[in-house]
């Protein structure tokens, strides 16, 4: 087994991809020349030239929207969205084309296009470079959302989004882009809406995804150290949802705390809180908990977008706090 | 241009299926309002007549393997390409005999079968689409074209402005249609948009671009015919405005306040339908046989309407049906590695329709 960061092993899929079928191609800022802004591309143009290995100007709406009339016109385009907050310029093509188009047409086309996108805080970017907008997308019926953690579920989850006739939002975590883990060899996938258990547990369950897991495992082994035994779940997808892998989850350990770096008011730590308690309420021995984002704008101070971001401290505490 | 070289060169037939399909869509319009008086259609409904001579000259030098994006105010295009009045009227009905399965409605028909690709009801919204599908026709090295029809409201989007560039840095294999109708809603093109001469706006991105009669169906279609030639030799997106005008409301809602009952007569001297006959009978058509086609005519659309209501509604049991596709990734747990897929090259198959085929059964299989 390879150890690898997330962006080799997203490269290393996508290579392998455009080798066996031609009609993939890539598009997006800087994703050939330069090597994309996080180095996921780099090495690709060389390898398949400038037809397929497309820079496209910066036009975030016209080149999404192009990548939706590609999957039409029969390619499987990989769109590459430097960061999901450039990815607003583009949501009318997104919600209005992609996700309606198979649905609002009788069901006549598919729509097989992958728009990548860089998603999280933590860097120090500013207001407008730090949203962890996931869930957003997860709201819209006919996108998939995709956000793995680590390098194994990232080549993973890419290789079942091409097999997949849907528009797959795949979002990965910038913090996370060099975090190395193992990538098994060889043809192998993961499937969408099947949670991942990242760390086994009898006490209470943690739920995180994208950037938020590995705050989880961190809180897990401090709660270790007081014989708090936290299982954490990495969901891996949001559309679709494992709802019975979290429900059976919490039928196990009584208590659950939902972890995002997205804000709190209509996060999606919300809707799963919901489907907790409309699922497991008599299983629970304290109410579902929620530790997310702090409303505000995301302050370029270093300790002020620290103290923005959900802690480890602050998940310790929250499991604590149900005892 | 003189009546007879106007009418040189084209077949017979061909000139009877030209105004057959604008007095279809006339009638088929007309016909729409009254079901939408009647309560058999609901929603917004945008109606095309006054501009049948701009949709119909240029979907008649389509192939049918171009492809054609539209706007909302679409019956007219999708009518145009062939697709069946009937199944027009119950889609508008909310039928499942409807072109979109009942889904879609007056804004959203769509016809894969004949790559009619959808009418779009966000302004400009199908214009980037249209440059993705032209990139996949480049890419499969073909030499079809996409068409993509907006009215003068879309050109003021940003949508707009990213197209025509994306297009014109790519070469990409797109006709570029602006039905310049004069109003965006009740607004008044001059008001709102900064170059009143639409197609040099294309000029700036560097694409052959000109604005033509809109009214008149054989003018229309000699342009649409000479850009196309051009861009099916790899030479580049065009642009064409066709100046052109709405008789009826923007939408059935519309109470006109915005502009005068003497500007509306003022264009309905010049009506496309008329015109086109006043040409036909100066080249030796016979009365009768123009008659014959408002026979046809009415028939046709006394049809529409009687399969429309004769048509189910969708069961309810269908309501989430399409909101994903089927997947290969749905089978994972028995599906074996897909096959590698050779994109299609012309020069290997010039058999496109083939490889669509070829592609839409995998989908089936998935």
């Amino acid at each position: 087994m390879a150890e690898l960061a997330i962006r080799d092993a997203l490269r290393d899929a996508i290579r392998e991809q455009m080798v066996i079928d031609e009609r993939v191609i890539v598009m997006g800022e800087d994703v050939g020349a330069y090597g994309g802004s996080y180095g996921v591309t780099k090495g690709l143009l060389d390898e398949f030239g400038p037809e397929r290995i497309r820079d496209t100007p910066i036009s975030e709406l016209a080149f999404v929207g192009a990548g939706i009339g590609a999957a039409i016109g029969g390619l499987r385009p990989i769109i590459e969205i430097m960061t999901i907050n450039f990815s607003f310029l583009a949501l009318d093509q997104i919600i209005n084309n992609a996700s309606k188009i198979h649905y609002m047409f009788g069901g006549q086309v598919p729509v097989p296009v992958i728009i990548r996108m860089a998603s999280g805080a933590g860097l120090s970017l500013g207001a407008q470079h730090s949203h962890s907008l996931e869930g957003w997308f997860a709201h819209i019926p006919g996108l998939k959302v995709v956000c793995p953690s680590t390098a194994g579920d990232a080549k993973g989850l890419l290789r079942t989004a091409f097999e997949d006739n849907n528009p797959i939002i795949f979002i990965e975590n910038t913090a996370l882009y060099g975090v190395k883990g193992e990538v098994p060899e060889g043809d192998y996938r993961v499937p969408f809406g099947e949670v991942r258990i990242a760390r086994e547990g009898s006490d209470a369950t943690v739920i995180g995804y994208s950037g938020s897991v590995p705050q989880a495992l961190g809180a897990a082994d401090r709660l270790a150290e007081e014989d708090i035994e936290a299982e954490v779940l990495d969901l891996r997808t949001l559309q679709p949802l494992d709802t019975h892998g979290v429900v059976e989850s919490v039928r196990k350990t009584h208590r659950a705390v939902v972890v995002e770096h997205d804000w709190r008011s209509g996060g999606f730590g919300a809707e799963l809180a919901a489907r907790i308690q409309e699922l497991a309420f008599d299983d629970l021995d304290a109410p579902v908990a929620r530790v997310a984002g702090v409303e505000v704008p995301m302050p370029y101070s270093f300790e002020l977008e620290k103290a923005a971001l959900p802690s480890e401290a602050q998940v310790v505490d929250a499991v604590r706090a149900m005892f | 241009m003189s009546i007879e070289k106007s009418v040189a060169g084209i077949p017979r037939e061909e000139l009877l299926g030209l105004l057959h399909k604008m007095a279809l869509i006339r009638r088929f319009e007309l016909k729409a309002a009254e079901m939408y008086a009647r309560g058999r259609i609901k929603g917004f409904l945008h109606l095309y007549p006054g501009q049948e001579a701009t949709g119909v000259g240029l979907i008649s030098r389509l192939r049918d393997d171009d492809y054609i994006y539209s706007h909302y105010r679409e019956h007219g295009h999708a009518l145009a390409r062939g697709l069946e009045p009937k199944a027009v009227m119950a889609e508008l009905f909310g039928k499942v005999t409807g072109v979109s399965h009942g889904l879609g409605g007056s804004m959203h028909l769509f016809d894969h079968s004949r790559r009619f690709m959808g009418g779009y009801a966000i302004v400009g919204g199908q214009l980037p689409l249209a440059c993705g599908t032209a990139l996949a026709i480049q890419q499969l090295g073909t030499d079809n074209v996409t068409v993509a029809i907006f009215g003068d409201g879309a050109v003021n989007e940003g949508s707009f402005h990213e197209s025509l560039n994306l297009a014109a840095i790519w070469r990409l294999p797109v006709l570029f249609v602006c039905e310049n109708n004069l109003y965006g809603m009740g607004t008044h093109v001059s008001r709102v948009t900064a170059t009143h001469d639409i197609y040099r706006r294309a000029e700036v991105y560097g694409m052959r671009s000109e604005q033509v009669d809109g009214m008149d169906v054989l003018e229309v279609r000699d342009h649409v015919d000479q850009a196309l030639r051009r861009i099916r030799k790899h030479e580049g997106p065009a642009f064409i405005e066709a100046m052109t005008y709405r008789y009826r409301g923007h939408s059935m809602a519309d109470p006109e306040f915005y502009r005068e009952k003497s500007e509306v007569e003022r264009w309905r001297r010049q009506d496309p339908i008329n015109r086109f006959k006043d040409v036909l009978l100066r080249a030796d058509f016979e009365e009768e046989e123009l008659e014959a086609i408002d026979e046809r005519v009415d028939a046709e659309v006394e049809d529409a309407v009687r399969f429309a209501e004769q048509s189910r509604f969708p069961p309810i049991e269908t309501l989430t049906q399409h909101v994903y596709a089927p997947s290969a990734a749905d089978l994972l747990e028995t599906a074996e590695a897909p096959e590698p897929v050779q994109a299609e090259k012309r020069e290997e198959s010039p058999d496109r329709e083939a490889g669509e085929k070829a592609s839409a059964s995998e989908h089936e299989a998935a």
